[in-house]
């Protein structure tokens, strides 16, 4: 296993374009995220701490650093992208495959190198999430902090399960540019089936219905912060009140969906001729 | 003798076109061994098939003993299939170092096999910036790298200037003399005439013949003729029972043996009977006239 990681590690750190993209898309969501903690003067007129709005309190913390990361998640996506394509490309696939590669190796390779990155950025997170929360908040009973710090589990998982898309699109396109597109259809395909089924049946099947698709389940795994943010600071309005835990189901739906990609990946390669 | 590699009734079919059709046959150890045949007659994949890299339709292959997985057997075989396929952007010594990782070998041996093709100098440069010669000497380097039981190339000096052509047949000449097996594929006939002791000839992925170079066709060669005289020649020469065709090229006359015969024999016998020769050869069929004849004399299949 480590023999493999190594092998893909090689690949992508002696390539300037992948490490500037690695790069981007680990050190810049840990810095926005670390800028937007501190206190900021803007033109001496008033100061900005978001602080002070409880937004870097432990337990809110933890949901709001892993989905605003989780943004950045498209830089490496292209990255995991063109590690297929460049392989294609510079028919170097063939050349492993002849040197005594397996191609069952070679897709683990791939998937080890995503599960390694993944790893490496929850923890990158998690880190500082811990530093900011222990500098603002105002609970700092260890009960406290690590409460749901399932979302930084989310968080990996929802990675995990990107870049496995991304690596099963790689390999059915061959080329970084057309994965990337396969992406965006994908989306566009999964909002216009929501459209379909609200207009034959109702909204609430078709997004019980949506939970199931590939992009949403990754998007539902983490829910978007800010409506929480507004229920604490108005906690009397019922309107506001939405469900954003991190659920097991929602979980195994991602967990099923990365085996499914990993495991159509290496079926496209095996029956493929190179 | 030990097998390296066996291949029994091997069938690729690529949509209706068959492009390997039920071959079969056995790469001992120790011997060079030739893949001739024209483009398209199925070389490439049939070693694309042995190396992992295409999917057979039908039929079976093994490697050594049989014992070992074909991705394991590999790494104890090196082998160049067409164009060198590196990572442009890493040096010589990186992309060598990757395939040590590939093949489980340490790295002792790069500095060692760059220099056998010459690039110790440019150890350190990009892939990229190497040219095409350059870049076919580092694959070799890279297939060595493991000390392989046998080494594959297919068409090695495809595309090359005359020089790079040279280098890379010195390069492999040294290789065979040391004693490894090696199978080239190769459309140029002179290229397996000059290394191979054995040879299987292929056309439309049918098997045509395999065995020693020498032994292609059972023939005891052809006299190179010229005189002032011909048709007495051709006259005599028809007569005679030990020769089969005659063929006449311009002022040349070519006779074909059926039967072994000293070119001594032949100068007195036409001497005898009056006819002066100015010219007189005695010749093998070369591996490309019997390459020809060999393919000619099967009925086109399809």
């Amino acid at each position: 296993m480590l023999r493999l990681l190594n092998l893909e590690l090689q690949k992508l750190l002696l390539n300037k374009t992948s490490k500037v993209l690695i790069f981007i898309s680990f050190i810049l969501p840990f810095f926005i995220i670390l800028l937007s903690s501190l206190k900021i003067n803007v033109f001496g007129f008033f100061t900005l701490e978001l602080g002070e709005l409880g937004i870097f309190n432990f337990p809110i913390i933890w949901h709001l650093t892993t989905f605003f990361a989780a943004q950045f998640k498209f830089f490496f996506a292209i990255v995991v992208v063109s590690m297929i394509g460049n392989e294609y490309s510079n028919k170097t696939i063939k050349q492993n495959l002849i040197d005594g590669l397996s191609k069952k190796e070679f897709i683990l390779s791939k998937f080890y190198t995503i599960v390694f990155f993944s790893l490496v950025s929850s923890l990158l997170i998690c880190l500082l999430s811990l530093c900011i929360g222990l500098y603002y908040s105002s609970y700092t009973e260890a009960s406290i902090i690590f409460q749901e710090t399932e979302f930084l589990l989310a968080y990996f998982i929802k990675l995990m399960g990107f870049f496995s898309l991304c690596l099963f699109f790689g390999i059915l396109a061959k080329r970084s540019a057309f994965a990337l597109a396969f992406l965006f259809i994908l989306f566009i395909l999964e909002w216009i089936t929501f459209g379909l089924i609200t207009w034959k049946f109702n909204a609430d099947i078709a997004e019980k219905i949506q939970n199931f698709f590939p992009l949403k389940s990754m998007h539902k795994l983490i829910d978007q912060p800010f409506q929480r943010i507004a229920m604490s600071k108005f906690p009397d309005k019922e309107t506001l009140a939405y469900d954003y835990a991190v659920h097991w189901h929602e979980i195994a739906i991602v967990m099923g969906w990365t085996a499914l990609f990993v495991f159509l990946s290496y079926r496209l390669l095996k029956h493929r001729d190179l | 003798m030990e097998p390296i590699l066996s291949i029994n009734n091997l069938t690729k079919k690529f949509g209706h076109i068959t492009a390997v059709n039920n071959l079969s046959f056995t790469i001992n150890k120790g011997n060079v061994y030739g893949i001739l045949g024209p483009n398209g007659s199925g070389k490439s994949t049939t070693l694309g098939i042995v190396l992992n890299v295409v999917n057979k339709t039908h039929g079976e292959f093994h490697w050594f003993d049989g014992q070992t997985s074909t991705h394991d057997a590999l790494k104890k075989v090196g082998a160049i299939i067409e164009r060198p396929n590196f990572y442009p952007y890493m040096t010589a010594v990186q992309n060598l170092k990757l395939v040590c990782k590939i093949k489980g070998v340490a790295y002792d041996n790069i500095d060692e096999k760059l220099k056998i093709v010459g690039l110790l100098e440019r150890k350190n440069s990009k892939f990229k910036t190497y040219s095409l010669g350059m870049k076919q000497r580092l694959a070799i380097a890279s297939a060595l790298l493991n000390d392989p039981e046998i080494l594959i190339l297919d068409e090695p000096t495809n595309g090359l200037d005359p020089q790079g052509i040279h280098q890379i047949r010195e390069i492999i000449k040294n290789i065979a003399a040391k004693g490894t097996t090696i199978l080239l594929a190769s459309h140029l006939l002179d290229e397996v005439e000059k290394v191979c002791s054995h040879v299987v000839v292929l056309r439309k992925g049918v098997k045509l013949y395999s065995g020693r170079v020498d032994e292609m066709i059972s023939s005891h060669g052809f006299f190179e003729l010229q005189c002032d005289n011909i048709p007495d020649l051709t006259k005599t020469l028809k007569e005679h029972p030990a020769f089969g065709t005659i063929k006449i090229e311009g002022n040349t006359v070519r006779a074909f043996l059926n039967e072994p015969m000293e070119s001594q024999t032949l100068n007195k016998l036409l001497f005898d009977k009056g006819i002066v020769l100015s010219y007189l050869i005695q010749r093998k069929e070369s591996l490309e006239e019997q390459f020809l004849q060999l393919t000619d004399n099967q009925p086109s299949t399809i």
